[in-house]
């Protein structure tokens, strides 16, 4: 039994680490928020010449053959800076369908731009009533002389206004729920009949709800086999599920970290905070759902590989703790803080809500749950 | 300003943290097993299996076919008995046992005493001991408590006053462990009150045989006799019965709190308790159908196993840690809370799986005789387990103290 990172893993840790101290201040992120496409692209280039982005990919698709434990260091550290870089929705989305179904000529114009940090693409499946069940999708994608025509709409469509590309999810037959029948389309963000209504969302990201009205797309922006986009969906979550698990466990850590700092600076009854025995133990148990959610996190990045079933339940057992343990440490972290924790000036409040959001983004520890029971 | 690193990116080879056990290992474990299959008494395999209380004979039995194995004193050196076995082999081997549901043996002599003895003891102490530890020949329990002393271990009073060849030891131990059946008792005692309390402690064997040694019975709320008073009137005590110095028994305490630790969460047999009460779910009868359906019984289990699979993994993580090097410092009182806290949960989750069944008030006599037993013959220990492991939040060091040694030693408050 091994649990260490290999050297060059530990390099890879470092290099990121290294890149936000010396890029990634919290005045820097603000900035960065503040700005027009809610991230910066000089960073996003850096990441792509670090080897980041092209992390997870093959040597084939232009990638470093990197696996889930790669992503795992990537998603760890990057999760501890709060980056809001667009890293899951284009890399661990898109790339992964892209990676799984792409022609070669769709990698081309796809997938090693985006490697290479030119071109950001991101994934549209979410939809105001699907909630979390991936096979529930109404958008609809009709044949039409030389290609197909899309209707309907996307929700919570991350970093689509900064995005060349979308990946959209449509029903090419089936019912509502039905998990044949959903296929994935190539759609440039500026064909006719695409709208975005853009918005920031409250952990510091940009989205946007998508309407497609009559969207006409070439024949070849198919993606794979028509009515057999499914399990590469789903595949594709469940690496990003990985992804934010990890950068959880990463912001809890750092969550610890500074509620430790502030306890043992801030006075009250001429003593520090850190010497009550009553808030003494609660940060021990904020260390214990840290422990245990990176325990879960280790595992289920070792058996990302393994059969379907193993996996699934590793995946839900991560989730649901990284739920449980984020609630926990979250909802802690701002009550040791006192006062200061809901204030916006103080890092720990933006740290809370990233995590909250997490704790929704692609299912909640109730669904991943009975996901674990049916397994 | 990145140049190592991007040439590290276009060198890169991703490679799989490696969760399973070696050729070897794979091998070990299949030795283990067919041991067990082959030497696990069936009379005792049986009793357990049905919850019927083992005799001291029974322990004692398969302590002895262990250490006619070479398995018995697994941490010990090489040299002494011990095993020499990798961290991972000895994870494997206390899986295999608890997979199997063979005896919990004592841990005073084995795991406790001997440690002691062969760390701190004189050669006459180790000439003498050892050997009787390892045959089983003398049974060890722990004289730590006191009735004025619970997690402030350092306040005991009972004293060891040095007389010529003799300390006259006079005082009280209290929640002694299965005293009733044990040989010698290794006791704290306070040979100096002057100065520092932790100071004036020192580390005394004690034959229970011994005139002036006096054990009565403290009957716990499940109805049983484990733990006891044992008093100490004017008893004497050869001075070379002490171990290490005068006012060494403090820092020999502390060894044996860091000792081998990691095995306290008692993980493995966790995983086959929750495996026993998954099937018991099918036999309860609800309705027409069984528990099992029920969706808010189940998920409850389901919750449960996953944080024993965190609790797991933390464990492996710790044991991973060691092979490479490091120690099992405050890590084991981490497991011990989640362990301690599991082993509650899962206990209470019985009770509420067996439902009425779990009114009826089974004694030891009751469980052992050949009556049939009142309603499934599963639920009978349910009642008095649950009431029972109420202890095991608060012995070894309550999880307060627990949370103390983390707050302090992991976190630095």
């Amino acid at each position: 039994m091994d649990f260490s990172l290999t050297e060059e893993q530990q390099l890879l840790q470092d290099s990121i680490n290294q890149f936000i101290e010396r890029e990634y201040t919290f005045d820097d992120r603000k900035k960065y928020l503040d700005s027009e496409k809610g991230f910066n692209e000089e960073n996003w280039k850096t990441f792509g010449s670090l080897g980041w982005l092209g992390m997870p990919f093959s040597e084939d698709d232009g990638g470093y053959n990197g696996g889930p434990v790669d992503v795992m260091v990537i998603m760890e550290n990057l999760g501890k800076a709060l980056i809001v870089e667009p890293y899951v929705p284009s890399i661990l989305l898109s790339g992964k369908i892209l990676a799984d179904l792409g022609s070669d000529e769709q990698k081309l114009n796809y997938l090693h731009p985006m490697i290479s940090g030119e071109k950001i693409t991101t994934f549209a499946y979410i939809e105001p009533q699907s909630r979390f069940n991936l096979s529930d999708c109404l958008t609809k994608a009709t044949v039409s002389d030389d290609g197909y025509v899309l209707d309907g709409y996307k929700a919570l469509v991350h970093n689509a206004s900064a995005s060349d590309t979308l990946i959209v999810s449509a029903r090419t037959s089936g019912n509502q729920c039905d998990e044949k029948g959903i296929s994935l389309f190539l759609l440039d963000v500026n064909s006719k009949g695409v709208s975005l209504r853009n918005y920031s969302t409250i952990d510091g990201g940009k989205a946007s709800e998508l309407t497609l009205e009559n969207v006409s797309v070439p024949k070849d922006s198919l993606l794979g086999e028509i009515d057999a986009g499914f399990s590469t969906i789903e595949n594709a979550i469940d690496l990003a599920t990985l992804g934010i698990c990890a950068e959880a466990v990463g912001i809890m850590g750092k969550m610890n970290e500074m509620t430790l700092e502030y306890t043992k600076t801030r006075e009250q009854f001429e003593q520090k905070l850190s010497q009550f025995q009553a808030l003494q133990h609660r940060m021990v148990d904020n260390f214990m759902h840290y422990e245990q959610s990176k325990s879960l996190l280790v595992m289920c990045a070792a058996k990302m590989n393994d059969n379907t079933e193993d996996k699934k339940k590793a995946l839900a057992s991560l989730k649901y703790q990284i739920g449980l343990s984020g609630k926990h440490i979250g909802e802690e972290s701002i009550q040791l803080h006192g006062g200061m924790g809901v204030t916006d000036e103080m890092h720990i409040g933006h740290y809370f809500k990233r995590l909250t959001t997490i704790r929704t983004l692609y299912g909640n520890s109730d669904y991943h749950l009975s996901n674990y029971a049916s397994l | 300003m990145y140049n190592i690193v991007v040439y590290f990116a276009l060198n890169y080879k991703g490679v799989l943290m490696n969760l399973s056990f070696s050729k070897e290992d794979q091998e070990f474990q299949q030795e283990v097993r067919t041991f067990i299959d082959q030497n696990y008494p069936s009379e005792i395999k049986e009793k357990q299996d049905q919850g019927i209380p083992l005799s001291k004979e029974d322990t004692v039995k398969w302590h002895k076919i262990l250490n006619d194995k070479g398995w018995l004193a697994v941490n010990w050196p090489e040299e002494l008995g011990g095993t020499g076995w990798t961290v991972t082999q000895k994870h494997i081997f206390q899986n295999e046992l608890a997979a199997a549901n063979t005896p919990t043996l004592m841990p005073f002599g084995v795991n406790m005493c001997g440690p002691v003895i062969y760390t701190f003891g004189s050669d006459e102490q180790k000439e003498f001991h050892l050997p009787k530890i390892l045959n089983g020949d003398i049974w060890w329990c722990q004289g730590y408590s006191e009735p004025g002393s619970g997690s402030d271990l350092a306040s005991l009073k009972t004293k060891a006053e040095r007389k010529g060849d003799v300390y006259l030891v006079n005082g009280a131990k209290t929640w002694t462990t299965l005293a009733q059946h044990a040989d010698w008792i290794f006791c704290l005692v306070r040979t100096d009150s002057s100065g520092k309390k932790q100071e004036g402690i020192s580390f005394l064997l004690i034959d229970m045989k011994t005139p002036g040694v006096e054990v009565k019975p403290i009957i716990t709320i499940d109805g049983t006799n484990e733990v006891n008073m044992v008093y100490f009137d004017n008893v004497e005590v050869p001075v070379t019965n002490l171990v290490g110095e005068e006012g060494f028994g403090w820092s020999i305490a502390k060894f044996l709190l860091a000792h081998e630790r990691t095995g306290i969460a008692g993980i493995p047999s966790l995983k086959r308790e929750l495996d026993r009460l998954r099937d018991i779910t099918t036999q309860i009868q609800v309705g027409e159908g069984s528990l099992r359906d029920d969706a808010m019984f189940m998920s409850k289990l389901d919750r449960l196993e996953i944080k024993l699979t965190a609790a797991e993994y933390t464990e492996l993580r710790t044991l991973a840690a060691m092979s490479a090097g490091g120690h099992p410092g405050p890590e084991s009182s981490i497991l011990k809370i989640l362990g301690t806290d599991l082993q509650q949960e899962l206990s209470d989750l019985f009770v509420e799986a067996v439902g009425y069944y779990a009114h009826p008030f089974m004694t030891e006599e009751d469980l052992a005789s050949n009556e049939s037993r009142i309603g499934p013959d599963f639920a009978a220990t349910v009642m008095p387990h649950y009431l029972n492991y109420r202890k095991v939040s608060i012995y070894g060091g309550s999880n307060e103290i627990q949370r103390n040694v983390i707050s302090k030693a992991v976190l630095g408050l």
